[in-house]
């Protein structure tokens, strides 16, 4: 079959089961799965352009997704000036105290010869550690002190939301430039595991800095950058156009609302879409795959791999974080205690590689259909069950507990796509051209 | 009086917990080793594996129970621990037979093949939550302690007391015979010599006759065994959790790395190493200090270097500084 056209199908097949969503469950389910599938596609993007571009293992993909989030607040809550006031200064001069003695460490590494350098660094190191300290948990414990129920924290910029997308993109390129310039040197598994422990400690900086976004008491009520349902009730302009097409008001201005971010949401992902392909087909995007097939060879021509790596790291990274925020302002709260691997990290992952490492629409593709896939098999497994076990009685054991299993049925599956894809179709649905 | 207080607070609370936790992430990471060593890949779905193992002894243990049999003063666990090793090698041989063995054949790239080791542990993640759910278990039983902290200072009359429970005991002793069984089997045996040779080189290995299909079977179930029984005395000493075994892949990944990947003596150096940071960073020295210093200097805070939910950020610090200043570990990597 001629490549368009059957990827034209497979596009159409997604619309198909969204649309199909849409009728049997509801169109806010529908219109749920196509944002949350967007914010997925704009991920299984970001990775793809560091696995498929580049051959880097980053499964790391949930750190850069909740330093989006984090961006979301500290751009758009609104500042907690009384904070500021008791702690602020403390905080930041702790910060900077920090980074000053990790820049001097590295130095002193670097200068120091022999004996000296070990000493040096390591007193440098602790001398820096305890000032830190000191100058830091003061500040926090004064942070954290004002108003703990609502507050506590330092809060943020007060700025539109929508800004926090990119800021959210530059957070996570800060993160993947510290992480690349550590460990993009090692051997591919390395780098995976390097990844996999920065996400975590991220996570754990979120749930448990509470003076920067209040930690697992979560940050909720977060501006947002389309209308509030109540307000669209109330407007008797928008009451009448719903009246018009058959709608009450209050389904009218949730399926509104929804529509409003799935059309933010495609224009973010059409632009990084428009700019993956272009880079894919311009010489950088083929020196990426040269390097990525032969290294040795790549370098033999005069490409500079480790800086290369570098910036695609950073790249990839920074579009996690721009989905990461995307998904935040979506929730309209940031909730560090809900950040899991297997959901942010490896899941993406099932996304490109199902959909076709190495070719963008793959990875968008893989990021609608997996997504898809994710919210239904929970339903699906329910039906499947519930007919397996009809011919049982009801209220026996066996019927109870093959009910109870659909609700585990999530990862199982997932686990057997992709191994499946694996096996069957290692280049994935849209193979790389 | 004071140095003795503060030498048995140091036990209780650093020396003695970090014991155990360290044979724990030392019988992991030799499971990781060991796959690195012959297989050839960093395998992440051993997390999931010791997961498995631990629910279907925590299965057999309440059958066991169920008709009655306990162990003594010792968890029952202990004797369902067969049956959950037998599982679990029947589990990984079927998966490493319909699985792994594809892409061995195909000399697949590492990457790939860590690719295909994630698809294995969303199976088996789901497979454990099918079998025993998410819940939060305890499954210790028989005596609690040796020695409780009251009677360590009605007997000593000192004023710190020194607890140590049964399971630190249990963990520490069958780590200590698992390790020297496996070295005994690996330095002795002619299936664990022809083991290590394909480690060290696999053409040679294979020109020499050796048997590369009955060398990565007895690898799984040597594999198998050890995750188990890590599983079951992490279990035993803390409890049994799905999710927090996917997230010991870290420290274990650390460890075996950390010793160097392919070295079983590394493995078990660098789970004391991981474990032993870990526990000291994270505890509170303001008791121990208190003892040691003078009034006038008695410290007014937990002098608490990191909070304690900041462990991985420990292991994950001398992960990144082994590997950037001496990449093949502290023993050298990539020899059984």
């Amino acid at each position: 079959m001629n490549p368009l056209v059957k990827n034209s199908l497979l596009f159409a097949l997604v619309g198909v089961l969204i649309l199909g969503t849409g009728i049997v469950q509801g169109w806010n389910s529908a219109l749920l799965i196509l944002n949350m599938g967007l914010v997925s596609a704009v991920m299984a993007l970001g990775v793809n352009l560091q696995w498929g571009f580049a051959g880097l293992f980053n499964i790391g993909v949930m750190g850069f997704v909740a330093l989006g989030g984090l961006a979301t607040v500290l751009v758009a809550m609104p500042p907690v000036t009384e904070a500021w006031a008791v702690g602020g200064l403390r905080v930041v001069g702790g910060l900077l105290l920090g980074a000053a003695t990790i820049v001097a460490a590295v130095m002193a590494q670097k200068r120091l010869r022999g004996r000296n350098k070990i000493i040096g660094t390591l007193a440098i190191m602790i001398g820096g550690f305890f000032l830190f300290r000191a100058v830091f948990d003061g500040g926090v414990q004064a942070i954290e002190a004002v108003n703990p129920a609502v507050s506590g924290n330092i809060g943020g910029l007060g700025l539109p939301i929508l800004l926090s997308w990119p800021v959210g993109g530059l957070l996570a390129a800060g993160a993947a430039w510290i992480i690349g310039k550590t460990a993009l040197g090692l051997r591919s598994d390395y780098l995976a595991i390097a990844t996999l422990g920065i996400a975590e400690i991220i996570i754990a900086v979120l749930k448990n800095e509470d003076w920067l976004a209040r930690g697992v008491k979560n940050v909720i009520g977060l501006p947002r950058p389309v209308p509030y349902e109540v307000d669209l009730q109330r407007d008797p302009g928008f009451v009448e156009r719903a009246a018009s097409i058959g709608l009450d008001p209050v389904t009218a201005s949730t399926l509104y609302t929804k529509i409003g971010y799935a059309i933010l949401f495609t224009i973010v992902l059409l632009i990084l879409l428009w700019m993956a392909q272009m880079a894919l087909k311009s010489p950088w995007g083929r020196m990426m795959r040269a390097i990525r097939d032969n290294e040795v060879a790549a370098e033999a021509m005069g490409k500079d791999v480790t800086a290369r790596h570098l910036q695609i790291f950073i790249l990839g990274s920074a579009i996690c974080g721009i989905a990461g925020a995307m998904m935040t302002t979506l929730d309209g709260q940031l909730t560090p205690g809900t950040y899991q691997p297997l959901r942010f990290t490896f899941l993406v992952w099932v996304m490109v590689i199902v959909g076709g490492s190495g070719n963008n629409f793959g990875a968008v593709l893989g990021g609608f259909l997996i997504w898809w896939l994710w919210v239904q098999v929970e339903p699906l497994g329910l039906g499947l069950m519930n007919i397996l076990a009809s011919g049982l009685e009801d209220g026996s054991a066996t019927k109870d507990a093959m009910i109870a299993s659909a609700a585990h049925m999530r990862l199982l599956t997932m686990g057997l796509v992709l191994l499946f894809v694996l096996r069957f179709s290692p280049k994935g649905l849209i193979p790389e051209r | 009086m004071d140095v003795l207080n503060a030498l048995v607070a140091f036990a209780n609370f650093v020396f003695v917990p970090g014991l155990a936790y360290g044979a724990q992430l030392a019988l992991g990471a030799l499971g990781v080793t060991l796959i690195y060593g012959i297989l050839r890949f960093s395998n992440f779905a051993h997390g999931d594996t010791m997961a498995f193992g631990t629910a279907l002894t925590i299965i057999g243990t309440n059958v066991l129970l169920g008709l009655g049999i306990t162990f003594g003063p010792l968890p029952t666990a202990l004797l369902a621990l067969p049956f959950g090793i037998g599982a679990t090698v029947l589990l990984v041989l079927l998966i490493d037979w319909l699985v792994y063995k594809f892409y061995r054949d195909q000399k697949a790239a590492p990457v790939i093949l860590v690719i295909v080791s994630m698809g294995v542990m969303f199976v088996m993640n789901g497979i454990v939550r099918f079998v025993i759910g998410v819940d939060d278990i305890r499954f210790a039983d028989g005596e609690r302690f040796i020695i409780t902290a009251r009677d360590f200072r009605n007997m000593t009359g000192l004023d710190e007391g020194l607890a140590i429970k049964t399971t630190q005991a249990i963990t520490v002793v069958v780590a200590f015979v698992v390790v020297a069984i496996l070295f005994w089997f690996l330095n002795k045996t002619r299936t664990g010599k022809s083991m290590r040779a394909f480690s060290d080189n696999e053409d040679l290995a294979l020109l020499s006759g050796i048997n590369p299909d009955w060398v990565v079977k007895v690898t799984w179930m040597i594999v198998a065994a050890l995750a188990t029984t890590a599983g079951v005395l992490y279990g035993l000493d803390k409890s049994f959790k799905a999710f927090t075994y996917f997230q010991l892949l870290l420290p274990i990944f650390a460890a075996s790395i950390v010793g160097g990947l392919g070295n079983p003596l590394g493995a078990i150096a660098g789970g004391f190493v991981i474990a032993f940071s870990e526990v000291t960073i994270t505890y509170a020295w303001k008791k121990v200090l208190t003892y040691l210093l003078p009034d006038s200097l008695a410290p007014d805070g937990l002098v608490q270097l990191m909070s304690t939910d900041y462990k991985f950020a420990v292991s994950f610090a001398i992960l990144i500084v082994v590997l950037l200043f001496k990449p093949t570990g502290l023993f050298k990597g990539q020899s059984v």
